[in-house]
This record gives structure tokens, sequence and C-alpha cells, in this order.
């Protein structure tokens, strides 16, 4: 680290290449969302669904069918829709949801946290035993446990999440009663929550935690638990699969063999040596496999009538509500780059090669 | 995404295999007792203004967060009762309607329902001239005579029309949810931009009935909370909660849970899996749906009388009805479903493959011919088209099939591009005039005409001498004699109409064996939730 009174010329030119940088980084991140709107902003045009229909149904009369086409600025020319549309995102109005009637913005607001609650749980359970599992099964390549996890991961590949979840709920909520049913509390706690809670971040458990009412707490919990592991086993399922190719890629390096002769425990050169190398790439599949949860999985959220993103762009995307899902696609973007950056910066921690 | 059904359908005939095999469940989740808990798919709902709403969820809820001038009885389908109005008078030249209103009921505000309420009300459903407008407007209501057309005279409220209609047909409008009466003092407090409180109608209501909306959001669920003053008397359960499921085979296992109390949108297949289950029941009742095939009267040779009555002849009524249906649809071949004044049950056409071919060989076509059929992309749909495919192919008729996107679909029918759709049609209103206005009637044929809100035109089929029979019979005074000409009317289009109606939809409600008391409002009317009790 340069001090700052005995190198004032090195200083101003690696402000200079940071500014640089800084630029590039958000003139492509700029070109990045530019990109996102507009094919998303073209295929929704395309899509032969029309979304005044949607709006006024079946019986309109073609004059109160023309109100709502020029309601919703559908009669203008494509491009001009388009720039309306940018100009209004970048001020935070992301138009008005042509289903719901409420801003898009808002509807986000309500249906992210669900997915957002989810999603970090289920990235818990993925992460806490997928790459333990990953690590067990590269050090013992060959034998049963070996065999256990590429199985486990084998079934995360090939099982249908939406089979998975309602057998899941058959037997864990049907039969055995383990777990809440279905949606994110049960009839009764739902309504306290809605009536009884202040909204802080939309997710149950934080403010229910926050507001100390732990009997609704509890049951969300009984919810979440079941669709967060069936979405867990599947980033699991990933997660192991990854952790075990990149383990036995490091376990071969000359610098494991070192340690070895050198006599340090077993334990240590895998759990802390080897682990601490792999942990780079592994984090960009964490962060990869957290991203996919984040836009919210569609076949999951109807099974366990969660009001979640996906179920949000997807029936959006079936009545045409073009809003809806551009400002969906924007929110996934954002997550998508947000963290990217967010393992960029811990690549920089974990590897120093790349301070 | 195209994978979708397929997993579906292994996923559901595995827990379906799994459940037939399992006990009754163990644990128990109660709903709270002083709540009805009613699962259903309400994503249809676009609005919950109720002059705006067209939507059976929309319209379920708000048949209970207000009342009408005269209303339907829930528990006799058909009969006209006194709603907000104690009694109601014809002027002898049939064009004056006069409504004298009941004293000392008030909104959920505390605010009395005065006559000016109600016909203000009436006014802003046409002022505001959404959907469901048409329902009084075809009285001769414009924005600008509304006003003085409908008026509010000391406790009464008049109405004059255009036309000396049925006296019959008035009424049944005007049960309507679009002849809600709302808390003008209320509503106009809360009025942005001339918009008549439309806005804020979007999450709360101004109604006088048993119920107050107490949250509502938009593809998740609603609550509603009684009115212990109600003038009905207070209801039994004092919170409707309906929640937003869409995956019918959850309903079903929130049901046998007890998690929920009723689940509206079980499928064949739970249906017949929950039989045995003597904790819960299932209630079966007519709905207003109507499926049919309209034959593109542009296209050749669909529009060939002999060819029409031949296509007639290839649909498997019964077979559809037994294997595809299972007790969901009931065969119905004329457009008035079960309930209406005037409807019809006699069902003359069955599969006859023989028959179809010779009229196909009088017409030309001994060899068939080439057609598509658009049918919107949903599992019960697509199985009804693939087996008209199937027994049109028996007499030569090669079927493409085209399924899309609801709305997709639809825009296809109504810019007239149809070879045939499969389609399906619930009425506006529980008057006849609300399928007959729109089946067998068609001012103006032309493509100019733009008619895209009337099957007939879309279609582009002319009705003949069957719009003048139905303009006729929607000013006919006397009810029996209406009832007969319906009843001629719909002979004549079963037999020589572009459309082939086919069947009629049943409602299956799967219900907790202790709930009591809830009605679906069958064909002609919404659902009730104030009578219910467990």
């Amino acid at each position: 680290m340069a001090s700052t009174d005995t190198a004032p010329p090195r200083r101003r030119s690696r402000l200079v290449h940071n500014l640089k940088r800084l630029g590039a980084t958000v003139l492509a991140l700029a070109a990045t969302f530019l990109g996102l709107m507009l094919i998303t902003f073209v295929i929704g045009r395309v899509v032969p669904i029309d979304p005044v229909l949607a709006v006024v149904g079946e019986r309109a009369t073609t004059a109160q069918y023309e109100a709502a086409r020029e309601a919703l600025g559908l009669d203008r020319p494509m491009w001009e829709q388009f720039v309306i549309y940018v100009r209004d995102a970048l001020t935070g109005d992301l138009g008005t949801s042509i289903r719901t009637r409420t801003p898009v913005a808002e509807d986000i607001a309500r249906y992210f946290p669900a997915t957002l609650e989810l999603a970090t749980i289920a990235t818990i359970f993925g992460v806490l035993l997928g790459i333990p599992a990953g690590v067990l099964a590269a050090t013992r390549p060959g034998t049963w446990i070996d065999q256990l996890v590429r199985l486990i991961g084998l079934m995360g590949y090939s099982m249908p999440v939406f089979w998975l979840g309602l057998m899941g709920l058959l037997l864990f909520y049907g039969i055995l009663g383990w777990v809440g049913g279905p949606g994110r509390l049960d009839a009764g706690f739902e309504m306290m929550f809605e009536f009884d809670v202040p909204r802080v971040t939309g997710m149950i458990l934080i403010d229910t935690a926050l507001a100390g009412k732990w009997d609704i707490f509890r049951n969300a919990l009984s919810h979440i638990i079941l669709p967060a592991g069936v979405l867990g086993y599947y980033s699991m399922a990933y997660i192991s699969r990854m952790t075990r190719s990149f383990m036995m890629n490091e376990l071969s390096q000359e610098y494991i063999t070192t340690a070895r002769v050198k006599g340090m425990p077993e334990w240590r050169v895998i759990w802390v040596h080897a682990l601490k190398n792999v942990m780079v790439p592994l984090i960009t599949v964490i962060a990869l496999s957290y991203a996919n949860l984040l836009e919210g999985s569609v076949l999951t959220e109807t099974v366990f009538a969660w009001p979640g993103l996906g179920l949000y762009i997807t029936t959006a995307l079936f009545s045409a509500d073009m809003p809806a899902v551009l400002g969906g696609t924007v929110v996934v973007g954002i997550v998508f780059v947000a963290l990217n950056m967010f393992s960029d910066i811990l690549y920089r921690l974990v590897d120093p090669r790349a301070r | 995404m195209f994978a979708e059904p397929t997993l579906r359908r292994v996923g559901l005939a595995a827990l379906s295999a799994l459940m037939l095999g399992t006990a009754p469940v163990a644990l128990l989740a109660e709903t709270p007792a002083d709540t009805l808990v009613i699962a259903d798919a309400i994503d249809d709902i676009v609005s919950i203004d109720p002059h705006e709403a067209f939507e059976f969820s929309g319209t379920d809820m708000l048949n209970n967060v207000y009342d009408t001038l005269v209303e339907l009885d829930p528990t006799k389908p058909g009969e006209l009762v006194p709603g907000l109005a104690e009694s109601w008078d014809v002027s002898e030249d049939g064009l004056t309607f006069t409504f004298k209103m009941k004293q000392g009921i008030s909104f959920s505000s505390g605010n009395p329902v005065r006559a000016e309420d109600a016909a203000w009300s009436l006014q802003r459903v046409v002022k505001i001239n959404k959907t469901p407008a048409f329902i009084l407007a075809q009285f001769g209501f414009t924005p600008e005579n509304v006003d003085q057309k409908i008026r509010a005279e000391g406790d009464t409220v008049v109405l004059e029309l255009d036309k000396p209609y049925a006296p019959s047909m008035v009424y049944n409008c005007l049960t309507a949810v679009v002849g809600s009466i709302l808390d003008k003092e209320t509503v106009m407090a809360n009025e942005v931009d001339g918009d008549m409180g439309n806005e804020w109608l979007k999450a709360n209501s101004a109604g006088t009935g048993a119920y107050v909306l107490r949250s509502y959001k938009a593809q998740e669920g609603y609550v509603l909370e009684a009115r212990e003053d109600h003038w009905r008397g207070a209801p039994k359960l004092k919170r409707v909660f309906v929640r937003h499921v869409p995956e019918p085979a959850t309903q079903r296992l929130q049901l046998e849970k007890g998690d929920i109390d009723i689940a509206r949108k079980l499928n064949t297949t739970d249906i017949e899996g929950i039989a045995g289950n003597p904790d819960v029941k299932v209630v079966d009742d007519v709905a207003g749906y109507i499926y049919y095939l309209a034959l593109n009267q542009k296209r050749e040779p669909l529009n060939n009388p002999k060819v029409m009555d031949a296509l007639r002849w290839l649909v498997d009524y019964d077979g559809m009805a037994a294997t595809v249906f299972k007790g969901q649809m009931m065969v119905h071949q004329h457009f008035l479903p079960r309930g209406y004044l005037g409807s019809l049950e006699e069902t003359p056409y069955e599969l006859n493959v023989e028959k179809a071919k010779a009229l196909l060989a009088e017409a030309g076509f001994p060899d068939g011919f080439t057609t598509t059929i658009s049918v919107r992309n949903d599992q019960q749909r697509v199985e009804m088209a693939q087996s008209i495919q199937n027994t049109f192919g028996q007499a030569g008729i090669k079927v493409e099939l085209k399924p899309g996107a609801g709305a997709e679909v639809l825009g296809d029918y109504r810019a007239r591009n149809h070879d045939i759709t499969l389609q399906a049609w619930g009425p506006d209103y529980p008057d006849p005039h609300t399928n007959a206005s729109t089946f067998a009637y068609n001012p103006n044929n032309a493509d100019e005409g733009q008619l895209t809100g009337i099957l007939a035109w879309r279609t582009a089929y002319d009705p003949g001498e069957l719009h003048d029979m139905t303009e006729a019979a929607v000013i006919e005074r006397d009810t029996d004699k209406r009832r007969a000409m319906y009843e001629e009317i719909q002979r004549k289009h079963r037999d020589t109409s572009a459309f082939i109606a086919m069947f009629q939809q049943i409602s299956q409600t799967a219900l907790r064996s202790n709930v009591e008391g809830f009605y679906t409002g069958g064909a002609t009317d919404q659902a009730t939730y104030w009578l219910a009790t467990k």
C-alpha cells in the first residue's frame, strides 16, 4: 500500500486507473440492462397474446377495447413505447401491472421477499450439506460414500421439482404431519401476520422475529422448511458435484503432496489447505445457484402456493402483462449483477492473487 | 416450459396412486372456528370495483360485499327477492320502472342507504363505462342522458328505458354484480382525477353487504370481515379468507388435512380421490359455462348447411362426458344453460358417423376435407379437441389442432381468423337475453361491423330470422310466452346455426363435512358466504 505523503504521482495514476475501471463497469452495466430491457420488450411485443384483451375481457366492445389500448399506450409506435419505458424505469417507475392494476414496483416489493426468504434458506441448506458431501466424496473416490453422493447428485439432476415437491408435501405434510402445508402460513396465522405484524422486510421470518411474534415465526418456519428443503436439495446436488470435481483436481496438486510429506494431519490438508483454494471457483457456483433460485421457481411456487417472483412473472407472461414481465426481468437482472459483483469481492478476500 | 404438462401429469398420477393407499391423515391442522377458509384460483381477478369486475372470482367476492336493488335467492335458484328495494313497479307503457327503497339500512361506513345512493351508483356504471357497463347501458342509458333517465325521487329510484323491455329482463339485469349499490359519500370522498373512486375501490369496499373487505392482495388472497349490524342479520362466520392456491392437488391435500374448509378448483382426479374420505364431501351444482364449437362462415365448406349438419353428428357427446370430464360436464346442446328461463334439456344429437358421412356425400365431400380447430392450451380443452379431431377423422375430415394461449386463441376468434374454434361461454347476467343476444343476434355481419363482442359476428354467422325473434323475445312482457319464444329460438339455432353447443359445466365444490350453507350460485348467481356455518 503506497503511503499518502511519499508517492503522489503513483497515487494519481492509480486513482485514474480505478476511475476508468469504475466508468467501464458502469457503462457495461448500463449496456447490459438496456439490452435486457430491449430484448424482453421486443419479445413481449411480438408474442401473439393481446394485453388489451387481458384487461377488457372477452365481452368488450371495439370502443372499450380501443380506449383501453390507448390508456396502455399501445397505440404509440414501438420505439416510443420503449423510450418511455426506459425513461420511467430510470426514475424507479416500472409502470403499472395490467393484471393486478398496482405499480409493478409495489408488486415486486411484495413478491420478491417471499422468493428471497425461500432462496436464502434453500441455499444455506445446499451449502451446508453440499460442500461437506462433495469433499467427503472427493477424498474417498470409488467408495460407497462417493457412490452415494453421486447418486444423490444424479437424482437431483433428473427428478422433476414438481414431482418431488408434491411427494414431499404428501409425505411430510399429508401423512407424517411434521411440517406446515402449502402457503407461507396457516390461515389463522396468515391473518394475524396480515393485521398485527408491521411489515419491515416482507420476509415473514424476519418481520415476525422483529415484532417478537414467535408463534407466527414458528408457523412460518414449519411452512418454509419443506419448499426450502426441496429447492435446497437441487442446490446441494449441484454444489456437491462441483465441490467433488474441484476438490479432486486440487488434491492432485503438488502443494498437497508437500503438505502431506511434511506430516501435516490429513484433516488439515483437506479442510484448510485444499478447501481454501477450492472456495474460489466454488463461490461462483454458489452465487450462480443462488441467483437461479432468486429468479423464483415457478413450479415449486405453484405446488407450494408460494406467492413468489417466479409465479408472478409467469402469470404475467401468460396474460401478456408486459410491464410486470419487464419489471420482473429487470429485478432478476439486478440480482444477477449484484451477486456477480458480490462474488468478485469475495474472490479478492479469499484469493490473495486477485487482490 | 414445454415439459411441464407431462411432468405434472406424471407427478399427479404418482400422487394419486400413493394417496389411494394411504389411511386418512393423522395430524389435523384446524382452521380458526370463526373463519371460513376457501382455496380457489383467483388470478382471474382484474378489478374489484363492482362496476368494473367481470370475472368469476371477483364477482363471487363482491356478491358478499355489496347488495343490489333486487336479488336472487341464493337458496332457490332463479327466484327474485327484494334486496335494497322493498317493492318495485312498472308503468302501463312498460317504459318506467320504480323501486321503493327499504328504510334503516346502512353502509359499512355507517351512512344510511338513500335512493340517491342507488341512483348515483347506477349512473356511475354507465359513466365509468367499464366492461360490464353494457348490462345497464343496453336499456338506452348513455353517459349523457343517464342523469335524467335514472334518478332519485324521494325514497324511490326511477329508471326510464328506451323500449318496453320484458320486466323479467330488467330485474334480472339489476341482480348482476354490476347493479351493486355503493356509498356515494364515501366513494366520492376518495375520488382521484374524476375516476369516481375507481382507483380507491381496488383496495377498499363501500357497500351494504354481509361482509366488508378487510384486505385484498392480487394473486394471493383476500379477507372479508362480517358486519354484525347487517340488515339480513349477522353472518354466522366472522371472517372469510379466500387463498389463491393454483394447484388442484395442493388444494386437495390442504382440504384433507383440514387446513382449509372449502376447495373450489379440484379436478376429476382429486374428486375421485377424496370419494372415500368421511371428513370431506363434494357438492355438485350447475355452472353457467357452455362449451361449443364455432364454425367460421367465411370458410368453405364450413358454411355449407349439410356439412354443418354432418359435424353435429360427429361429436362424441356422451363418450367425452364419461371419459374426459367424469362428472364435471353434462351434455347440453343449446345456448341457454340449465337454470335459465327457457332452457332446454333435450339432447337430439349423438355420435353417428354413418349419418354424417351420408350428409357429407350429399354436400359433395364424400372424402371429407381438411380444416383446423383452434383451442386454448388447457388440458381439458385440448383433450376435448383431440376427441373431436378423432371423430371428425372417422368421416374423413382431417383436422389439425391449433393450441394456443387463451388470449391468443381469443384474439384470432375476434379477428374472424379461425376455421373452427373450441370455446366456452359464460353468461353475463341471469336473463336468457344474455346468451341469445350473442349466439343468435348479429345486426351487421360485415367485416366492417367490428362487433367483436358478439359471438355470431366473430364466426361470421348471420342468424336471419333468429335475430328478429331475439329482438322480439326481449320485449315480450308475458313471461310464459317469453319462455316459449326462447325455446323456439334455441331449437332452430341448435339445428341450423354455425355453433355446435356440446356441454354445460358442472361445478364441483369439495367441503369439509362440517361446512353447511355454502352456495356457489349455480348458473345464474354468485357465491354466497353469509349463510355458511361450520
